[in-house]
């Protein structure tokens, strides 16, 4: 199966663990991974911050930069939902028929992680070793956009060795948003200590979730209280075996 | 302008300001996550209990779909069999007009104070403060709405208006007003709900048997038999609607239901999705007047008040389906951690974030009022979940923050901070070659002002984010770097041409 990697900007220029993870699990899994060179951004904070007109070049490179491929993986469920709800929108309201054609045929086959894993390639035990104690945050756009439901948690129980704990009130969102954390940044501290104290209160050793960002926005708070708990993509904890552990 | 001034409150600070001031209220937070948390427990099991949920919804959705598109067809529908069952149909535009019109109705009977049932299209309106200002006293029954009445205070939530104060409070407004508004509360009054319930039972039992006159909203209204509703859960509602010789009912326009029928739907998920309860314990109906029954003069005001404005977009019309269950107010973590007064609105929570800056327009400055408030969201989606009548209000939040920006920008001679920002970031964000240089260029200024591989407090539009959030310094080696030096040969390297391959 010839499945391109979309790394979106922030994972590329902050995290490319979580892709050189993604690559490594899928290679493991006996596939191939390709990275167009020419992909940047999917265009989510210009859209969902209300800037549509300078969305439209990114939507633009998206739909050519990944058009042909059998399947395109997301390691991060916004910018998903953002390629797979929103390129449409901005497609009909300021582009033409051709990238409205061209959206149309792209944006199906981009899958987040745990969907290509469990829908596309049909496996749920990918063969991974992680031997700690492990919480999970469903990030509300895999949530509530994709509706990815327990997929990721299905992959996570049959990581070996992993104690995997159950988040209280894991559905009610961390208060990241995106630009809301800086716009909103009292209500996002307001609803980030909430989500830090029942992270805090499993007692693990590490929050997983399925996007960088949210795991920045509750991770930089879990270090500025210099808890000692970290985060980690669900990629990586997927990646994760005893002869490569992360 | 609309006419909708009193859709929003006048001198509220724009959303981040008021919410900052909410979020220093212990009491209230405490207050908010009780109730909201137990109302959306209920919910969720009395809506689990429907095999068809799914279907209401999307029956529901589909009827007021179909309403809102032929409004003005079913609104005269309505007009005329009001009229035939001896009902009289008055129109009011905008909220001035509506006042008119309801303080002349109350003159007319020559009587100088009304009896109400909660009503937000009156809220809207501020219907109370233009009867004052004409010497007509009115008394709200609701127990909710008594207490925000006596407290001199806002409803902070459209079904538990009282949402944000405890039963001390309660007891200490009861206390000290009830004697201002008629008769006083007990000697000794404890915080007990029964006795709190009680005083209040006293208090307003005086107001309806004198009272001559009632206002009550409307829940729904029937166009083909000319039926009207209203749903509540004390019978205090019930006892404006049928001891007073004059009723007026404002309602705004969008609750129009083609047919009585419809109510089989709306009944069923208005209460589940409010109050999480099967049934509410109150449904009154009354189509015009009876003889020798009830109210003898019946009234109803179709208010637009903006409404007509909101059905030109096609996007945000669907707010306007609204049935005011408040079912997104109790699932929203913004609205549990601020309450309703941080929107600044009669109407809170993420329904008011996208209904609110329609009835009045969106201004040209996203920094304050009305046009803060589709800002004032996380996009997490857990109001459209909830919603019973499927209204996409993330869809119509990110619409709105467009509109408010387009504004902004036609309003402006010079671009704002943000949007110069928006823009340089657009133009990186949409060629690799440019986003590879400003990778560099960032994590190069990263490590400047890092400190053990964390960034901690910065300057600016970042300050509010990093005085509670450490932020890592990117790595490095970007992930874009890592696959070519490790995938591909040093030759084959020809950013030009891949370059080529995009748009933008």
């Amino acid at each position: 199966m010839r499945i391109a990697l979309f790394i979106t900007c922030f994972n590329d220029t902050m995290f490319p663990r979580t892709g050189q993870a993604v690559t490594a699990l899928l290679e493991r899994l006996g596939h191939t991974v390709e990275f167009p060179q020419g992909q940047t951004c999917c265009g989510q904070m210009h859209f969902n911050t209300g800037y549509r007109p300078e969305t439209l070049p990114m939507v633009g490179r998206f739909t050519e930069v990944f058009e042909g491929y059998d399947a395109v993986v997301v390691p991060s469920g916004s910018c998903a939902g953002m390629v797979r709800d929103h390129h449409r929108v901005v497609a009909a309201q300021y582009g033409d028929a051709a990238l409205t054609e061209a959206v149309e045929r792209v944006a199906p086959t981009v899958y987040e992680l745990s969907e290509l894993l469990v829908d596309v390639l049909g496996v749920t035990d990918v063969g991974a070793y992680f031997p700690h104690r492990v919480t999970y945050h469903p990030t509300c756009h895999s949530l509530r956009m994709l509706r990815v439901g327990d997929r990721p948690l299905a992959l996570l129980r049959a990581v070996k060795g992993i104690d995997l704990v159950e988040l209280p009130d894991a559905e009610s969102c961390c208060g990241f948003g995106g630009t809301f954390a800086l716009k909103n940044a009292d209500v996002s501290n307001a609803m980030l200590a909430d989500k830090m104290r029942h992270v805090l209160g499993t007692g693990a050793e590490f929050l997983s979730a399925g996007d960088n960002s949210c795991l920045t926005h509750i991770g930089g708070g879990l270090s500025r209280l210099r808890t000692g708990v970290g985060t980690m993509h669900l990629a990586e904890i997927l990646a994760s075996t005893e002869g490569d552990p992360r | 302008m609309s006419g909708a001034d009193n859709v929003v409150w006048l001198g509220t600070p724009a959303f981040p300001q008021a919410a900052r001031t909410a979020l220093a209220d212990t009491q209230l937070r405490a207050n908010l996550r009780r109730a909201t948390g137990t109302i959306r427990d209920k919910r969720l099991a009395v809506a689990a209990e429907l095999e068809d949920w799914e279907e209401l919804r999307e029956t529901a959705a589909a009827v007021k779909r179909h309403t809102l598109r032929h409004l003005d067809h079913h609104l005269l529908r309505l007009e005329k069999s009001v009229t035939a069952a001896g009902g009289v149909v008055h129109w009011a535009a905008d909220a001035a007009e509506a006042n008119r019109i309801v303080t002349d109705l109350v003159r007319d009977t020559a009587e100088s104070e009304v009896v109400k049932v909660k009503s937000m299209a009156t809220q809207e309106i501020g219907l109370n403060e233009a009867l004052a200002e004409a010497g007509i006293r009115a008394y709200e029954t609701d127990l909710a709405e008594l207490i925000v009445q006596l407290g001199r205070d806002r409803p902070s939530h459209i079904l538990v208006p009282a949402i944000h104060r405890n039963r001390s409070e309660i007891r200490e407004i009861f206390r000290r007003e009830m004697g201002e508004w008629g008769r006083p509360a007990p000697e000794g009054l404890s915080d007990d709900p029964r006795d709190l319930a009680e005083a209040a039972r006293l208090h307003l039992r005086e107001k309806f048997l004198r009272a001559k006159v009632a206002v009550s909203g409307a829940n729904f209204a029937a166009a083909d038999t000319g039926t009207v509703v209203v749903v509540e859960s004390e019978g205090n509602g019930r006892m404006c609607l049928t001891l007073p010789e004059t009723l007026i009912t404002v309602m705004g326009i969008e609750k129009v239901l083609p047919s009585f029928a419809d109510l089989d739907v709306f009944l069923q998920l208005l209460p589940r999705s409010s109050t999480g309860e099967r049934m509410n314990p109150y449904t009154s109906l009354w189509t015009g007047v009876t003889e020798g029954d009830g109210p003898q003069n019946f009234h109803l005001v179709l208010l637009d008040n903006g409404r007509t404005a909101t059905l030109a977009d096609e996007v945000g019309r669907q707010a306007l389906a609204c049935i005011r269950c408040s079912a997104c107010l109790n699932v929203c973590p913004v609205y549990e951690r601020t309450g309703g007064h941080a929107y600044g609105s009669v109407y809170p929570g993420p329904i008011g974030a996208v209904l609110t800056p329609q009835l009045v327009g969106i201004g040209s400055d996203i920094k304050s009022g009305a046009a803060s408030l589709p800002f004032a969201s996380t996009l997490c989606g857990a109001c459209y979940d909830a919603c019973p009548v499927k209204i996409d209000i993330p869809e119509v939040l990110v619409h709105l923050r467009a509109k408010a920006v387009e504004a902004g920008r036609r309003g402006r001679r010079l671009p704002t901070v943000e949007a110069l920002a928006m823009k340089a970031a657009g133009a990186v964000m949409s060629s690799p070659r440019r986003l590879a240089a400003a990778q560099k260029l960032a994590g190069l200024g990263a490590r400047l002002v890092a400190r053990d591989g964390r960034i901690g407090a910065l300057p600016g539009p970042f300050a509010g984010w990093s005085a509670s959030r450490d932020t890592p310094v990117p790595p490095r080696e970007t992930f874009r770097a890592w696959w070519r030096r490790t995938r591909r040969p040093a030759h084959a390297d020809s950013s030009a041409t891949v370059e080529g391959k995009g748009r933008g």
